[in-house]
């Protein structure tokens, strides 16, 4: 494509063997006064 | 939903419900923007004296191609219903002393007591909580423990008599144990230092930055500054942490909103992980940020960006990270997770020393969130469930927001502190996360077509 550049193609709302529970809570990581979960790993992709 | 913008001279465009980022030329921003508002000839007619009608036409078919795609214009709604949450406890922030060496003006537990009896977590309450934590974790495998105070430093012994019995309950059950610290580095000596990096999975070490940021706030007990106590045994243990995870973790105030040179100053010392976080304060203290604020926030975190695209530009590959800059897009979390956001209540819980059981520790201390004790398990289920019930779906200011996919709803602490309830998020805390959001988006976008 000339005037669209995808970054990244997403696939957030696939859904299907998502949601297994495993990945880490973020307040374990450097947060612990606000939160943010988008920069967390899926613990399935490690 | 989508959320466009212009940055460092990118016309950016995100598709929110599927987490599809894009970078498109003016044109093209412009027609993403009237898209659903014209008919096709509208829009040509709108746009083709000013870049042409071939070209329009061409950018029009290729929005089309994203649409039929479904990478743009999605419209994921999921029902209330759709988020049920997993059932048990996953986590726990194990306070193993409500006691600390230091007494930081702006910390959240008090200067380590949490408003109560200073104390130590024994051995027996906190094999107690790896117990507790197996049963709960029921069908899941990954277990994460979070030692916190106060400064967990101060009872060692017991943290090592946690860990050990954990890793032999891990061999009895087929459970897998994370273990993280956070410490404010005074006591972290050579054999300490050993320790959490043959152990720990992730530290967190707090230090502020410059070292008259520092001391401003974080005092030893005899009211004198502690960055030359602490700053050696942290750069220390940077050094010698190697490729494990670790974070030097800050906090700005209303003292510090040039934080940026905070930031610059970590890595200028070597560190390359590093999280700064606004102050969690009351209005009245001298030292909180508040909503006027929010602009030279917001402007700090842009001079953060440059600063770190010149940073990456300079040694791409040994360029210092900055926690909320970072965004995992093409492996980050699944829709689930993003919907529940932290946890707190219920995958995430924390335990006092005494054993008590509270949503997380900002609520520690809060009589009427603790939710029962190591012995009575979570007796006040009430409570329980209205923290899952505050996740995204429920929240009406979120489900509105293009960033809500980021920060999972915010954080509860923050939206009962200032909205007295948990479903409406701190819209200061949101103002924020949505510059970061853009910013982290931004460097992403800098790095995939510099690399």
């Amino acid at each position: 494509m000339k005037h669209i550049r995808i970054i990244n193609q997403g696939n957030l709302s696939d859904i299907k063997n998502k949601g297994c529970g495993e990945c880490q809570t973020s307040c374990q990581s450097a947060c612990k006064t606000s939160c943010t979960v988008g920069n967390q790993q899926c613990q399935q992709s490690k | 939903m989508i959320h466009q913008f212009y940055k460092k001279g990118h016309y950016i465009v995100l598709d929110v419900d599927t987490s599809t980022l894009m970078t498109v030329d003016e044109m093209t921003y412009h027609l993403i923007e009237d898209f659903l508002q014209f008919d096709q000839n509208a829009l040509i007619a709108r746009y083709a004296p000013r870049y042409g009608e071939q070209q329009v036409k061409d950018a029009i078919v290729e929005i089309q191609t994203m649409i039929d795609k479904q990478l743009l214009f999605t419209d994921h709604r999921y029902d209330p219903a759709f988020y049920h949450g997993h059932d048990g406890v996953k986590a726990l922030c194990l306070h193993i002393a409500h006691d600390c060496n230091l007494k930081c003006d702006y910390c959240f537990a008090s200067q380590g007591d949490f408003k109560g009896e200073r104390s130590l977590m024994s051995l027996e309450v906190g094999k107690k909580a790896i117990d507790f934590v197996i049963e709960a974790s029921k069908h899941r495998k990954n277990i994460e423990i979070d030692f916190f105070g106060g400064e967990p430093l101060m009872n060692f012994d017991v943290v090592k008599g946690i860990v050990d019995y954990a890793r032999k309950r891990e061999k009895e059950t087929g459970k897998r144990f994370n273990f993280t610290m956070t410490t404010n580095g005074v006591l972290l000596d050579q054999e300490k230092r050993d320790y959490l990096n043959d152990t720990m999975q992730n530290v967190v070490l707090s230090l502020d930055g410059r070292k008259e940021v520092h001391d401003r706030v974080r005092k030893t007990l005899n009211d004198k500054g502690s960055y030359d106590v602490i700053s050696e045994n942290i750069l220390a243990m940077v050094k010698e942490r190697g490729d494990k995870e670790y974070y030097v973790r800050g906090t700005y105030t209303k003292y510090n909103m040039d934080f940026s040179e905070d930031v610059t100053f970590l890595a200028e010392q070597g560190i390359r992980e590093i999280s700064i976080e606004p102050v969690v304060a009351k209005k009245d203290q001298d030292y909180a940020i508040l909503k006027e604020d929010l602009p030279r926030i917001l402007e700090e975190y842009d001079i953060l960006l440059d600063k770190m695209i010149a940073d990456y530009r300079e040694q791409p590959e040994g360029s210092y990270r900055f926690f909320h800059y970072l965004l995992d897009l093409s492996n980050g979390p699944c829709v689930y997770k993003r919907l529940s956001g932290c946890g707190a209540g219920n995958d995430y819980l924390a335990v006092t020393p005494e054993g008590d059981l509270y949503p997380c520790h900002q609520f520690v201390g809060e009589e009427r969130f603790k939710l029962g004790t190591l012995d009575t398990g979570l007796e006040q289920k009430e409570m329980s469930v209205a923290f899952k019930k505050a996740n995204l779906l429920e929240k009406e200011d979120c489900q509105k927001c293009w960033c809500k996919y980021f920060c999972g709803g915010g954080c509860h602490a923050n939206a009962y502190n200032f909205n007295q309830t948990l479903l409406k998020p701190y819209d200061v805390a949101c103002e924020i996360e949505k510059k970061r959001v853009e910013n982290a988006l931004t460097l992403q976008i800098i790095k995939s077509e510099e690399h």
